[in-house]
This record gives C-alpha cells, structure tokens and sequence, in this order.
C-alpha cells in the first residue's frame, strides 16, 4: 500500500509536468495545426536559463523564474516571426520539417552556451521529505503538482474568459472568419508559441529541481507524444488527463513490474491509441449539422 | 460612403472575376448586390474587406474608397477597425465556442472592458433566441439561429458599414423575414450602413433603397427597386438570369443546399 501511494505520488509528479509540456504542444496544433517538434527543447531551454539566472547570475529565484519567462515568451514570439510566418500558405509538411530543423537548432545552441555535463541544479524548492499516508516524498514533488495545477487552472481561464484566449479558440475553430472580425491570426500565432514556450519553461524548471540539468531533459519533451496521442492532439483537458494517466503508468510499471519496461510503456500505449483510436480519448468531435 | 471605381479582383494571378466592378453605397442607407452563382458578388464583399489576400486573390485595378481613404489590398484588421464589418457566407459560426464566446469574438477590436455587457444586451434585445441559448456551443444551434448569430457577431464590432452575404441562404421563408426585418430595424436604430448580397431578389427589393445587378464580375443593371420591379428588361433579365443559375448550381457542390428563389 505505502508502494502504491509512493508511485502513485511519483507518477502524478511526472504527469503533472508532462501535462504542462503537452498543453503547450496541443495549443500550437489546435490554433495552427503545426506540430512543434522542438517542444522538448523549449523545456530544456527553460530549465538552463533559469540554472544560469540562479547559479551563474546568482540572482533570487524568483526574479531569475520571470526572467526565464520572458525569455520563453521572446522565443515564442522570434519562432513565429522568422520560422514560422515566412511559411504561411506553405505545405504542412514544410512546417513540420522546419519544427524538426528548430528543435535540432535549439539543442545545438545549448549545448554551445551550457556544454554537454549534466549539472545539478540548485533546488529553488525545498524538497525536504512530507511523509502522505505512510509513503514518503520530496516536498518539491508536492510543489511541481500544485504549481502544475494552479498553470491549469490559470489556462483554462485565460481561454474562457480572455479576449484573447477567446480569439485564440475562434481562430482554431475558423481561421477566415477569425479573420473576417478583426482578429489578427498572425499575433494569435505568436501569443500561442510564446505560452507553449512559458509552459514548457515552467515544465522543465520543474523537472530540473527534481532531477537537475542536462541535455536529455529535451528526452522528458519527447514523452509528449504519447500524450497528446492519448489525450487527443486538439483537446486541452485531453493534454491534462494524458499526462497525469502516461506519468502514472509509467510510474505503476516501474514500480510493479521493472526497470525499463517503464521507459517503453507510453509508447506501446501510443501505438495501441493509434491502432484503436487515432484522434485520442478527447480528441475533438467534428460538429455536423445536416 | 464607400465606392468601388473599375474594381478589377484576379485570383491566383490568373483567374480574373472582377472585370471593372464599379457601385456606391451611400451613409445610412441598404444598398442591395444582385447576381447569379459565381457572378462575383463574394468576391466583391472581399475586396472591400481585405479578405481576398488570404485566398490569393488581389485587387490589381480600380480603386476601393471608404470614407474617403483609399481601402484596397489592406489588411482585414485594419478594415475592420475602419468600421467595415463583413457577415460571411455561410454564417461560418465558431462550431466549438459558445453563443456569448462568438459574440465577444466579434467585440474583438473593440476596446474597454466595460461596455462589453452593454453590448451583449444590445444585441439579445436584437435577437431574443440568442439570449436564452448563450451558454450552448454555437455548432449545434438551427441554421437560423447560427445566422443570428452571425449577425449579432458583427453587431458587437459597431459597424459603420454592414456587409451581409446572402443571409438568407439555406433558410426557410419565415426565418427570412425575420432576419431580413431585423437588418432594417438595426440600420434605422444603429445607423449601421448595409450593404446586401442576396439570391433573393424579391425580398432584396423590398428592404433596400437602392440594388445593383452584376454579371460575370461587373454591373450590368442598377436603380431603385421601384424602378427595378417596373423594368420589364429586368423580369426578363432574372428569369434569363435562373436558368443560367440553375444550370451552374448543379455543377457546384458548394451549393447543392441552395434552392433558387428568384422573384418567387
Ligand atoms: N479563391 C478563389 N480562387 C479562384 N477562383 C475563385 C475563388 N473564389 C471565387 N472564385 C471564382 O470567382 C467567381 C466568382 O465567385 P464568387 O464567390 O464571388 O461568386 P458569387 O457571386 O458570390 O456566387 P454565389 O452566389 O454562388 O455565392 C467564380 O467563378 C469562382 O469560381
Ligand atoms: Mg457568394
């Protein structure tokens, strides 16, 4: 039972930051239809700069986070203007290529600032044990849940209840019409790179504190696939239950059953969704009206 | 208000559909654009509204003025911030937002939080059935009530010219008129300038001041709908007019809804 708990603890850690990850990843596709193979190294771009504010700029953690998320929303905004609009009208394929060349581009640029060592990362939360129903876990296991949920719950008002967010979903809906009042789809475009980007750089200063820094953080981005697979590439709620169901099973797996099955599990699960249901559990049902 | 002067629109650099398009609306009035399936009037509500570029089509001749500035090949944001508001074909309702989402949508270049309400109301006294279905997803609302919709989407931008095209289409007679009485309600009490594409000639003549009838990207015929309806040519004209219509529409999937209702 403590077991149980333990990874159940564990796995909604793990889940909660795949969902951050992957909500970012969903918003591009759902407004764009763009996938972003470079979502992972948004995540390791996030968690380097914000080592660097705190370990080589000494500054507070807390200035050094906000530095970190203008840094993920200029990112958002520099792909969108150089990458992204100069292919407008282009094939789909071009722009995936072109995610896969800025991916590739992203990681090479890190490792020239921050080398290729992993590093340990001064954990700007505590992560003293809390003992929960007899199992024990890092206080900054806790913080990544909560942090997570509060970005949730931050999301789905900004898409509810903002003008912008609101637009956001119109031009995911119908890009022309979107056009037609007024919407600017270019900066929709933007606004949606830089959240991927903030969300994303919040995700892997989580994983960070918990793990630390190297370049196979940009590895955790890859798990968003099986994620968005499962959740349902156009479905926000889809990203958030995906996560927390991938990390869980991932944690189960490995505690249950062994060491390294637990690595392959979401992807046997992403194929298995693929062969029986390839929109995802949540992925979006197209309205007919006849 | 707003003039078209020798409009010429080519799409795709090859096709050419506006050949020397030229009309006026004046300020406050309905001014109504009448023409067969693929006569061109679509593509003359997007020139004026910047809504050509993102189909690769461009205003290569002629001139598009709108309160005395020059309007063609500008962005549709910037036209729409002008006070040109278009209510596009086909209603083209955000399937996944909510009645009130697609209103706010539509308030999108409007500025101040504050009379966002305000306008709400506005256009629920318009349109009561929006008002008791605002928290329903905007897919799954009656053909009808999408239109009201569409409308009201434009209401909350304060228009100064309204552009509808063919919002009668695909709905049953009653529902037109209601629709059709509220456009002239909204032009009186708003002042909103309309500019009317219709299929619907009879109707069309009864609530505008003025009417063009295009063919094949120009005007061909124009005047008052008195003079209009008194013009034997123009019956004539019509019925020459529906049988081209007819033929066309058979052969355009994208219209295998529309029923034909001229001088019905
Ligand atoms: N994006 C486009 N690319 C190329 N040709 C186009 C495009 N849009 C319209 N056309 C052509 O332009 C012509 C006029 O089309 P338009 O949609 O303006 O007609 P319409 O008068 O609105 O017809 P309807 O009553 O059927 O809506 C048609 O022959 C059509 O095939
Ligand atoms: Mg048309």
């Amino acid at each position: 039972m403590d077991l149980f708990i333990q990874l159940t603890l564990t796995g909604l850690t793990n889940g909660a930051i795949l969902s951050l990850a992957a909500l970012g990843f969903v918003l591009i596709y759902k407004s764009s239809d763009v996938i972003n193979f470079a979502q992972g190294e948004f995540l390791l771009i996030g968690a380097y700069v914000l080592f660097s504010m705190i370990v080589q700029f000494h500054l507070p953690w807390t200035i050094g986070l906000v530095i970190t998320l203008l840094v993920a929303v200029a990112i958002g905004v520099l792909v969108e203007r150089l990458v992204l609009r100069p292919l407008i009208g282009e094939p789909i394929i071009s722009v995936i290529m072109a995610t896969i060349g800025l991916s590739s581009l992203l990681r090479a640029i890190v490792s020239t600032i921050w080398g290729n060592q992993p590093r340990a990362f001064p954990p700007f939360i505590p992560s003293k044990p809390v003992h929960i129903l007899g199992a024990t876990v890092g206080a900054d296991r806790l913080w990544a849940i909560g942090i997570a949920v509060l970005m949730l719950v931050l999301f789905n008002l900004f898409f509810t209840r903002s003008k912008e967010g609101i637009a956001m979903r119109a031009v995911a809906d119908d890009q022309q019409a979107a056009m037609s009042m007024g919407i600017s789809v270019k900066r929709i475009f933007a606004w949606a790179w830089s959240i991927a980007a903030v969300t994303a750089a919040i995700g892997g200063a989580l994983v960070a504190n918990i793990v630390g820094v190297g370049p196979e953080l940009a590895g955790f981005g890859l798990r968003v696939f099986p994620v968005v697979i499962l959740g349902g590439l156009d479905s926000i709620p889809g990203a958030i239950i995906g996560g927390l169901i991938i990390g869980l099973l991932e944690a189960y797996v490995g505690g249950y059953i062994g060491m390294g099955l637990n690595q392959v599990i979401s992807f046997v699960v992403l194929i298995i969704i693929l062969m029986v249901r390839p929109y995802g559990l949540f992925g979006q049902e197209i309205i007919e009206r006849v | 208000m707003l003039s078209l002067n020798n409009v010429e629109v080519i799409y795709n650099k090859v096709i050419l559909v506006l050949k020397g398009m030229s009309m006026q609306v004046p300020q406050g009035k309905i001014v109504g654009l009448l023409g067969a399936n693929g006569a061109g009037k679509t593509t003359t509500l997007k020139a004026i509204s910047g809504l050509l570029k993102p189909e690769d089509g461009e205003v290569t001749d002629g001139s598009i003025e709108f309160l005395g500035e020059p309007i063609h090949n500008r962005d549709p944001e910037e036209i729409v911030r002008m006070g040109i508001f278009q209510v596009m074909e086909g209603r083209r309702v955000f399937e996944h937002l909510t009645v009130e989402e697609n209103l706010i949508a539509g308030a999108y270049t409007r500025h101040g939080r504050g009379s966002l309400s305000q306008d709400l109301e506005m256009v629920y006294t318009y349109f009561p059935r929006l008002k008791e279905r605002y928290k329903q997803v905007a897919g799954y609302l009656s053909g009808g009530e999408q239109q009201m919709l569409a409308i009201g989407r434009a209401l909350m931008a304060h228009p100064k010219l309204m552009l509808l095209d063919e919002p009668s289409l695909g709905l049953a007679p009653l529902l037109v008129q209601e629709i059709f009485e509220i456009v002239q309600r909204i032009n009186k009490e708003q002042g909103t300038t309309i500019l009317l594409v219709e299929q619907n000639a009879n109707l069309t003549l009864q609530v505008a001041d003025y009417a063009y009838i295009m063919e094949s990207g120009r005007i061909v015929l124009e005047g008052t709908p008195e003079e209009l309806k008194e013009n034997a040519d123009v019956r004539e004209f019509y019925l020459g007019l529906t049988e081209v219509g007819k033929r066309k529409s058979y052969r355009d999937v994208k219209h295998y809804k529309r029923r034909k209702r001229w001088l019905s």
